[in-house]
């Protein structure tokens, strides 16, 4: 059955988001650029390597545990240039707003998104709001771009993993997914979550700083851990191995996991890491994170092998092996 | 305890490998009709533990994967009416139809909604008093005792526009007919846990009295479908043919008579449609003379297509487990889980999802 119409599961970051992108935007605006599918795009101006990323913020509800849209649109767009290695320096943002929207909400929206803004060190520098009848949008939906510089030397990005790296990550995950959930209209479930949306940028600095030799890093946002360790599995045509035992996840988000039928490997997260390091640095970089605010939990998870190029393959809990697949749809919860 | 790490315990599964290894001797083959312990036993990598005499063969254990293509054309039907809104859980969402899906007819503007619990459908239908909210009715014996108590809620509260359509199974009719046609052998089942809960455990006296073979009730956990396999293991060894409970903590003999008595006062049973499996007698439920006025086919005439299989698709072997989906030659080639040809792709319980989210060359 050919498939006609944008269906939810296209904006999900797994399989359809790529689909419908080698669909219907590569073979019109292909470049080689754009062709890099990279979280920032890297370009050469007058002798200066600038990052630039753009993206949309749709989260719903729009206040959640941890943050809101506005802080989430800062912190997503600074971690999109970070992962380059690229110094954040400044945004754009446009508000598509709906009519009836609660100029209050959107006053504690623009303080949040002010407050990142300024957390991060970087400048809201240009914006525009659009306002569109009720019911043509829901409530406020965000776009961004962003501009950074990357220094020279550091050469970061998907297609750069090789064989023998350490893959680490900063902290636990699905946290920001399920903090999301847990407020979602008719999925209600107690819990004390936060979402753990957060810059990355100054970890990042940190721990290139500590190490030349990041090869990758990977903000695990819609489609988890799993979407981006098979991303960059296929970008960087090598295989990764991960070991169960060692993935970081908080007991409530297991637990909220089990109830609907999540995995927590493929849920959003929103201030996590997940950096490719040269085998001889991991243990370094490793402590640089776990000095950090944001990276006390950080640990080394996995390794980029040679076989099975494209595939990431788990080493379970028990001793056995399975394959880690890209996320195919949403997430739908269990029947019985 | 927490039921969880204690069942995860790797000291505890690797001695179980051992112990399996060890009685092991006579090439069996068990299997598992319950799409949560496939789902299990991949996710875990048991398949990549156990030693060879053991072959691990999934069976008709996803509800979503079961439910004929009419039944599935039927739903998409009643999307299609006015005035409708079609509560359903979300597997069902993306199982192809002859001719569309449900999520193809929400995006093109039918109310569907996704719900989690037939109680948030009787929910529904008291918030949207001017529609009739259609709760599609899929699920194994687990599932039926909460569609009953939605069924009585709404007809004590006088909720006349909450409607059922019932598409439920009954999982021992469905194991007399594989054991009966004798197409695939099979020695041992791995039951299901949580039907279990509500049926209890006489049910699969004839499976073990009339056909001689081996039965244990699992639970969910790699160390419970290590324990079970173990056990089912040392059964076939040592010439015994029982049923035996490893799920102790969720499963008693006599079941949930109440939960029972629930299904019982609503539903009777009736001849089903199975996909793989032909129309099986008593298979099936329907709603009672007192309840029917819930049932969606005494409220529309539905215009069904004729169904139309899909040319290539084997998910009927798969689900009698006659092959696994590594035989169809859609197999990831034309068939993956963004674009499915059948029900067991689509299912995240599906036999062929499993394999392709889970299996290792």
């Amino acid at each position: 059955m050919k498939i006609d119409r944008i269906q939810l599961d296209h904006g999900a970051g797994g399989r359809a988001t790529h689909e419908l992108v080698a669909r219907a935007f590569l073979p019109a605006l292909a470049n080689p650029i754009l062709a890099e599918l990279n979280d920032a795009a890297a370009i050469t101006l007058q002798g200066l390597r600038l990052a630039m990323t753009t993206d949309s913020y749709v989260v719903d509800p729009i206040f959640f545990p941890g943050g809101d849209i506005g802080s989430l649109a800062i912190h997503g767009t600074v971690n999109d240039l970070a992962m380059r290695g690229a110094r954040p320096l400044y945004v754009s943002v446009g508000f598509i707003l709906e009519e009836g929207l609660e100029i209050a909400d959107l006053e504690r929206i623009v303080q949040s998104l002010a407050a990142a803004a300024r957390e991060a060190g970087v400048q809201v520098v240009t914006a525009d709001t659009k306002v569109v009848p009720r019911g043509k949008a829901d409530k406020i939906f965000i776009n961004t771009s962003g501009v950074g510089v990357i220094p020279p030397g550091v050469e970061i990005a998907g297609q750069n993993a090789r064989v023998g790296d350490r893959v680490l990550i900063n902290g636990p995950m699905g946290d920001h997914g399920v903090a999301v959930l847990s407020r979602r209209e008719g999925l209600s479930f107690q819990t004390e979550l936060k979402s753990d949306s957060a810059a990355l940028n100054g970890l990042v600095a940190a721990m290139l700083e500590a190490s030349g030799k990041v090869h990758v890093l990977r903000d695990p946002t819609r489609g988890g851990v799993a979407t981006s360790l098979n991303e960059i599995a296929r970008q960087s045509e090598v295989g990764i191995r991960l070991e169960e035992s060692r993935l970081p996840v908080r007991e409530a988000v297991t637990a909220a996991c089990e109830i609907l039928g999540l995995d927590p490997l493929y849920v959003a997260n929103e201030g996590k890491v997940l950096a490719f390091v040269a085998p001889e640095d991991g243990e370094k970089v490793l402590a640089v994170m776990r000095s950090h605010p944001l990276g006390r939990e950080a640990r080394i998870i996995g390794e980029v092998v040679g076989d099975h190029p494209g595939r990431v393959v788990l080493e379970t809990g028990i001793g056995g092996t399975r394959i880690v697949d890209m996320l195919s749809g949403e997430q739908l919860p269990r029947i019985c | 305890m927490k039921y969880r790490d204690e069942y995860r315990d790797p000291e505890l599964a690797d001695r179980l490998v051992q112990a399996i290894r060890q009685r092991s001797h006579t090439p069996v083959r068990l299997m598992e009709v319950c799409g949560t312990h496939t789902v299990a036993i991949f996710r875990a990598g048991i398949k990549t533990l156990l030693p060879e005499t053991i072959t691990l063969i999934s069976g008709p254990g996803c509800p979503v994967c079961v439910t004929a293509q009419e039944d599935i054309d039927r739903a998409i039907a009643l999307c299609r009416e006015p005035g409708v809104t079609v509560a359903t859980f979300g597997d069902l969402m993306r199982v192809p139809g002859s001719e569309s899906s449900l999520h193809q007819e929400k995006a093109r503007g039918a109310d569907v909604r996704m719900v989690y619990a037939s109680l948030d459908a009787l929910e529904l239908a008291r918030h949207l008093p001017h529609r009739r909210v259609v709760m599609l009715g899929i699920g194994f014996e687990t599932t039926v005792p909460t569609i009953a108590a939605a069924v009585r809620q709404a007809k004590q509260e006088g909720l006349t526009n909450f409607l059922v359509l019932s598409a439920h199974k009954l999982l021992p009719p469905a194991m007399e007919v594989l054991l009966s046609a004798a197409e695939v052998r099979i020695d041992g089942f791995l039951c299901p846990g949580h039907v279990t809960t509500i049926i209890g455990t006489g049910p699969y006296q004839d499976v073990v009295k009339r056909h001689g073979k081996s039965c244990v009730v699992s639970g969910f956990e790699p160390v419970d479908i290590l324990q079970s396999i173990h056990m089912l293991v040392c059964q076939l060894e040592d010439g015994r043919r029982e049923v035996e409970i490893q799920y102790t903590r969720g499963v008693h003999p006599q079941g949930n008579p109440r939960a029972r008595a629930l299904m019982d006062e609503v539903f009777e049973p009736a001849d089903a449609a199975w996909r793989g499996l032909g129309k099986i007698p008593g298979s099936g439920l329907k709603l009672r003379p007192a309840y029917s006025a819930h049932g969606a086919e005494n409220h529309f005439a539905l215009a069904v297509p004729p169904s139309r299989e899909i040319p290539g698709c084997r998910c009927g072997e798969v689900l009698r487990g006659a092959c696994t989906p590594l035989d169809c030659p859609l197999f990831r080639q034309r068939c993956t889980p963004t674009h499915p040809y059948g029900p067991c792709m689509v299912s995240t319980e599906g036999t062929c999802a499993a394999y392709f989210k889970y299996h290792t060359a």
